[in-house]
């Protein structure tokens, strides 16, 4: 166990980390969470047997990450270095990868994605429109690290922004620093998600609770889905940062259940996240308490809906209330519920 | 016996009233629906009343009171399957099965329900069979998917 229990420590461990890594190896990116309805785990099996078989362990490293966005080509692969992006892989592709370019260091043509209008092959993922045309923040590392490795996560430079808000911060000055940010919910609404930690901050009341709603229903909107699976941790760090802003030492992660993956991936990242001391009692050494617990809907769609969601993590049908009063002020456990 | 795993899972939950669901989900697990006696049971460990486990039961999708077939067909409705096709791929496995939404066959090999988004609109029209998707289905590609659970079910058997 990697107990952190200061500050510096998490500096410590992450250069250690960095420092560890082989950079003479090459990377295989292969995505294990979107890919998988195009069965990219058969790709991976065979993709660990040939390299086992072959014995180029000590030549590429296979990171099993999260989405890459262009799901409709999946199952996706990106190799470093080089950048080379592999479309629609299937199992049988797995030993001309291997031959051609791990050892060849040549690209297989067949598995380059082909621009439709222009009609040219496209070796690099970062020169495919698709891609050319976005800036990701919030899904920045989904594509890039193993969800499912705490170590990748902090190597990432995570739980950076919790050590800053726990050791340089007050609680006020995260709140106000996430009002001048103007980041907002992703819902629909828009809502300013600093306006709302304020509210909730100078909301009276000793115990307060931070509910991350993941019941992510709307056809088509898997936005939600897609950060969970593929790099949870963020979701964790910024629900310590709010309870830190706010005030609250306890969280509830609402989880769809038609989301396996996602409650797979948020699972572990809770418990190696505790297990780290990034979670649980005296986070860092710091003093401050929090932990998270992880609710399966259990296939409502309203339960989307706040305080629907709010009632059904209290044991009941999830049927909405009407606001006011805001769940701010009357929220899980309060006393106005149907 | 069943009443032995519902009293372990009763007891990981310490028999917290707030975590029904929780614990309905997992009894579920054990036979892929909720018995009447089962939640009779419930109620009276829980001292919980029969009525609010009755709500929870028909208010969320994910539980079932009528036994379930081995294998679960999920058909997608989202607005990408359904502007796909969704709704005749639907339409086809009813005809194959003799069944409606909801129902499971009589030989408790395939039950059938319907679901609004998968989250993977890049392959609609959807349908999901256990833990595998069937990207890009149409009505033609009904029989052969729902044959090879059929072949593979046989083979199992021996």
């Amino acid at each position: 166990m990697k107990e952190i229990n200061s500050i510096s420590n998490l500096e410590t461990l992450r250069e250690s980390i960095q420092q560890q890594r082989d950079s003479a190896k090459m990377l295989i990116r292969i995505c294990n969470t979107g890919c998988r309805a195009r069965k990219s785990v058969k790709v991976i099996d065979v993709l660990e047997d040939e390299i086992e078989k072959q014995g180029l362990g000590n030549k590429v490293t296979i990171k099993k990450t999260g989405c890459h966005g262009f799901c409709e080509m999946g199952p996706i692969m990106v190799i470093e270095p080089g950048n080379i992006f592999y479309c629609r892989v299937t199992p049988g592709d797995v030993v001309d990868i291997l031959s051609e370019t791990l050892v060849q260091g040549n690209v297989v043509e067949r598995l380059l994605w082909r621009d439709p209008e222009t009609k040219e092959l496209v070796i690099c993922e970062k020169d495919i429109p698709f891609y050319k045309k976005q800036k990701k923040h919030i899904s920045y590392n989904s594509g890039k690290i193993d969800p499912t490795d705490i170590e990748d996560y902090i190597a990432a430079d995570g739980y950076s922004a919790l050590c800053k808000a726990l050791s340089a911060m007050t609680p006020a000055e995260i709140v106000e620093t996430v009002v001048a940010s103007g980041l907002r919910g992703r819902g629909g609404g828009g809502f300013s998600t600093g306006l709302k930690w304020r509210i909730c901050s100078e909301a009276p009341g000793d115990i307060k609770y931070i509910i991350a709603n993941g019941d992510e229903g709307d056809p088509g909107a898997f936005m939600d889905r897609s950060l969970m699976e593929g790099d949870p941790h963020r979701i964790i760090e910024g629900m310590i940062i709010a309870a830190y802003a706010i005030g609250a030492s306890q969280g509830f992660l609402y989880v769809r259940e038609e989301y396996p993956i996602a409650i797979e991936h948020l699972s572990i990242a809770i418990q190696k996240a505790e297990e780290y001391g990034l979670l649980g009692n005296n986070i860092m050494g710091t003093g401050f308490d929090f932990n998270i617990s992880i609710n399966k809907g259990a296939g409502a769609f309203v339960c989307g809906e706040e305080t629907a969601l709010i009632i059904s993590i209290e044991g009941k049908s999830g049927t909405p209330r009407s606001r006011p009063p805001y769940p701010a002020f009357e929220g899980l456990w309060g006393n106005l519920q149907l | 016996m069943i009443f032995e795993k519902v009293d372990r899972i009763l007891e990981k939950y310490a028999y917290k009233h707030s975590a029904i669901i929780s614990i309905m989900q997992d009894v579920q697990g054990i036979e892929n629906y909720l018995p009447e006696d089962t939640l009779r049971y419930i109620s009276e460990k829980m001292e919980l009343k029969l009525t609010r486990i009755f709500d929870i039961a028909t208010f969320y999708k994910a539980f079932s009171l009528v036994p379930r077939g081995r294998h679960k067909i999920r058909v997608c409705c989202g607005t990408a399957c359904h502007l796909g096709g969704a709704s005749q791929n639907l339409e086809q496995i009813k005809r194959t099965l003799h069944i409606k939404e909801g129902e499971a066959t009589d030989d408790r090999m395939f039950s059938l329900e319907t679901v609004n988004c998968l989250g993977t609109c890049a392959l609609a029209p959807v349908v999901m069979i256990d833990e595998d998707y069937h990207d890009a289905v149409s009505p033609s590609k009904v029989e052969k998917i729902l044959s090879s659970y059929h072949s593979e079910s046989k083979r199992l058997q021996g």
